[in-house]
């Protein structure tokens, strides 16, 4: 088996890896993630331009991409910069209104990335469980109106629009009877609650109440799946290259500090704990690799293998920060050294999406489902 | 240094624990070269306000201002603000070295921190039901509270034999693993008892008088700086690698 990424994929991973390594160094994203905005609208453009928000999409959707490995070659590199703007949503709504389709010029807009359009599902109440949607829709002559919360959405500030799920029929917990509407901004009813996220950037809740609303899907369920897949494979490789520079800069750290004459990297206790870390970030990058994998493949099978990736990477990744602080010692917890803002940025992937305990047990009810 | 009445101090102390509000600071400083390491070693407590002292601030990952350096340039310190007797200072800080680690274990505030947990975790729901009533959370934090009501009787074992003179270093060790493992655990599982809400951080929220309206629980706000802040228990008083060196040397007697 080939492992290696194909020649076009590779090259968009060097060049956006290029880029950020130029464009985005660690005191630029610093100043970008503690901003008013908590983004940068030159950098979205100028990643836009060399096509990052493109490789998300495929043909049909206007893109040049848009499989599990495309979006793997864009987040790998996303993740080792710690870059703050809004792709994960991008790629979700973008996903979603392509595979709801009749949205080509909104897309165009997207991926031009003159639009950006936010992905608002998850709620105050539903920690993690897709079909707890309590927001409703209701339908008023021609048109729907929304009423209801949506929680920490990232970066939906910065949108233009805001793809929304709502429930049209059915209670909460039933995958049945969810939709996905396109609310404007500004629009009757919507107020965003803006705030800092711990690690870098801002998210906000979003209120609903009596909002105008387009419908996009009135059996949106499985469209908010697919895209849930396809954001956790986003978080998995944004994670394994946050894994990677901790990496890497623990075993430098290991190389070159010194203690009692020699570098720490001689004391078997830490080998033994470096090799750990080591073993994990492989098994998960292999996890990942199954998810990107089973993307674009059957429903059951997808499922599994993110709930599996996600499952893997919350655990090697709370492992990774976890070892990379306590490896560097006192240094490891400053804020001038970059591994600290790595550590939080991987700890805080664990709680989007689903966590570990969740996808473990999605795991569980997938494996009696088959 | 000794100049006449004084002692002229010159280097810099790290790690400084709210340093920027301190008056006076307690250092540990070289006065000879002779003999061990260990030896030559002095107590001194020093006035802040001395000439010569800059505290300059270590802003940590969760971005407050908690440590500092310090840094001494030619400070003098009249001699009668040694502690104890010249040379000895090792003598002095080992013996107030093993109390801090017998105090590191911080039985009761993770006592208070494993009761503030389950009361989130009753709060928060999962699947329609309390967090609590989830198996796999159900499980950690039980594996935590066994832990911690083992730790409870280990420490009170520690502190009984401490009456009979100060205990051996490898108890104290002990304790300061297990102890910062299990607070570092209970910050750990608050933080996942969040779910979504881990993720914002409004630092005005933690500020005393704060009566904004809370982002998500009311709870929420301070409990992934926590986490992050907390990490640090396995590190300072001698990190958990150290103390466990100190466990084998005693018990190995190589």
């Amino acid at each position: 088996m080939d492992f290696h990424h194909s020649e076009d994929r590779q090259m968009l991973a060097d060049t956006l890896g290029r880029y950020l390594q130029q464009r985005y160094p660690i005191e630029t994203r610093h100043r970008i993630a503690a901003s008013d905005a908590g983004w940068s609208r030159e950098q979205w453009a100028a990643l836009a331009e060399l096509g990052v928000v493109g490789a998300l999409f495929d043909e049909a959707a206007g893109g040049f991409g848009g499989g599990g490995f495309d979006i793997a070659a864009v987040f790998e590199p996303l993740g080792r910069a710690l870059v703050v703007e809004p792709f994960l949503g991008t790629l979700m709504a973008g996903r979603v209104l392509a595979r709801a389709g009749g949205h080509d010029a909104l897309l165009g807009e997207v991926i031009a990335g003159g639009t950006l359009v936010a992905f608002a599902h998850e709620e105050p109440q539903s920690r993690y469980d897709l079909a707890d949607v309590e927001t409703r829709a209701t339908g008023s002559g021609d048109g729907w109106t929304l009423a209801g919360r949506k929680a920490v959405v990232a970066q939906i500030e910065a949108a233009d629009r805001i793809l929304v799920s709502a429930r049209i029929a059915g209670a909460p917990g039933d995958e049945a009877g969810i939709g996905l509407f396109l609310v404007d901004r500004p629009a009757h009813g919507l107020a965003i609650r803006g705030y800092p996220l711990i690690d870098g950037g801002r998210g906000g809740e979003l209120v609903l109440d009596a909002t105008p609303a387009t419908l996009v899907s009135d059996d949106a369920y499985p469209l908010i799946e697919d895209a849930v897949a396809a954001g956790i494979v986003a978080l998995v490789w944004e994670a394994v290259g946050v894994m990677d520079v901790l990496k890497a800069a623990t075993l430098d750290y290991l190389r070159t500090r010194r203690q009692f004459g020699v570098p720490i990297g001689k004391f078997q206790a830490l080998q033994h704990r470096m090799a750990t870390v080591a073993l994990e970030i492989e098994q998960a990058r292999s996890a990942a690799i199954n998810a990107a994998d089973a993307l674009g493949g059957d429903r059951h099978v997808r499922e599994r293998a993110v709930s599996a990736a996600k499952y893997t990477i919350g655990r090697a990744g709370t492992l990774a920060a976890e070892e990379a602080i306590q490896m560097h010692g006192g240094i490891g917890m400053t804020w001038e050294l970059p591994l600290s803002h790595h550590a939080k940025r991987l700890t805080m992937i664990g709680h989007q999406l689903g966590d570990e305990d969740h996808h473990l047990g999605r795991y569980i009810a997938l494996g009696r489902a088959a | 240094m000794r100049d006449g009445d004084h002692y002229v101090v010159n280097g810099q102390k790290t790690w400084t624990t709210l340093g920027q509000y301190a008056d006076m600071i307690f250092c540990l400083v070289r006065t000879s070269n002779e003999g061990k390491k260990q030896e030559g070693i002095s107590f001194l407590l020093i006035d802040m306000k001395t000439p010569g002292i800059e505290v300059r601030p270590i802003i940590l990952l969760d971005g407050e201002h908690e440590v500092n350096e310090v840094f001494f340039t030619d400070v003098r310190v009249p001699v009668e603000n040694l502690v104890g007797e010249e040379n000895r200072g090792w003598t002095y800080a080992k013996y107030l070295l093993t109390y801090e680690r017998s105090n590191i274990a911080g039985v009761g505030s993770s006592m208070a921190a494993l009761d503030h947990l389950k009361r989130i975790a009753a709060t928060q729901r999962k699947g329609g039901r309390p967090l609590s009533e989830d198996p796999l959370f159900a499980a950690r934090i039980a594996r935590v509270e066994i832990d911690l009501e083992n730790m409870k009787t280990t420490n009170l074992r520690v502190l009984a034999a401490a009456t009979h003179g100060a205990p051996p270093l490898e108890q104290g060790a002990m304790l300061k693993i297990r102890g910062t493992e299990i607070r570092q655990e209970i910050t750990s599982l608050t933080r996942r008892a969040l779910g979504p809400y881990a993720q914002p951080f409004v630092s005005e929220a933690l500020d005393e008088g704060y009566n904004g309206e809370p982002v998500g629980p009311d709870y929420a706000a301070p409990v992934a700086a926590d986490y992050f802040n907390n990490r640090k228990l396995s590190i300072f008083g001698g990190s958990n690698e150290v103390q466990r060196e100190i466990i084998t040397k005693a018990l190995l007697e190589l």
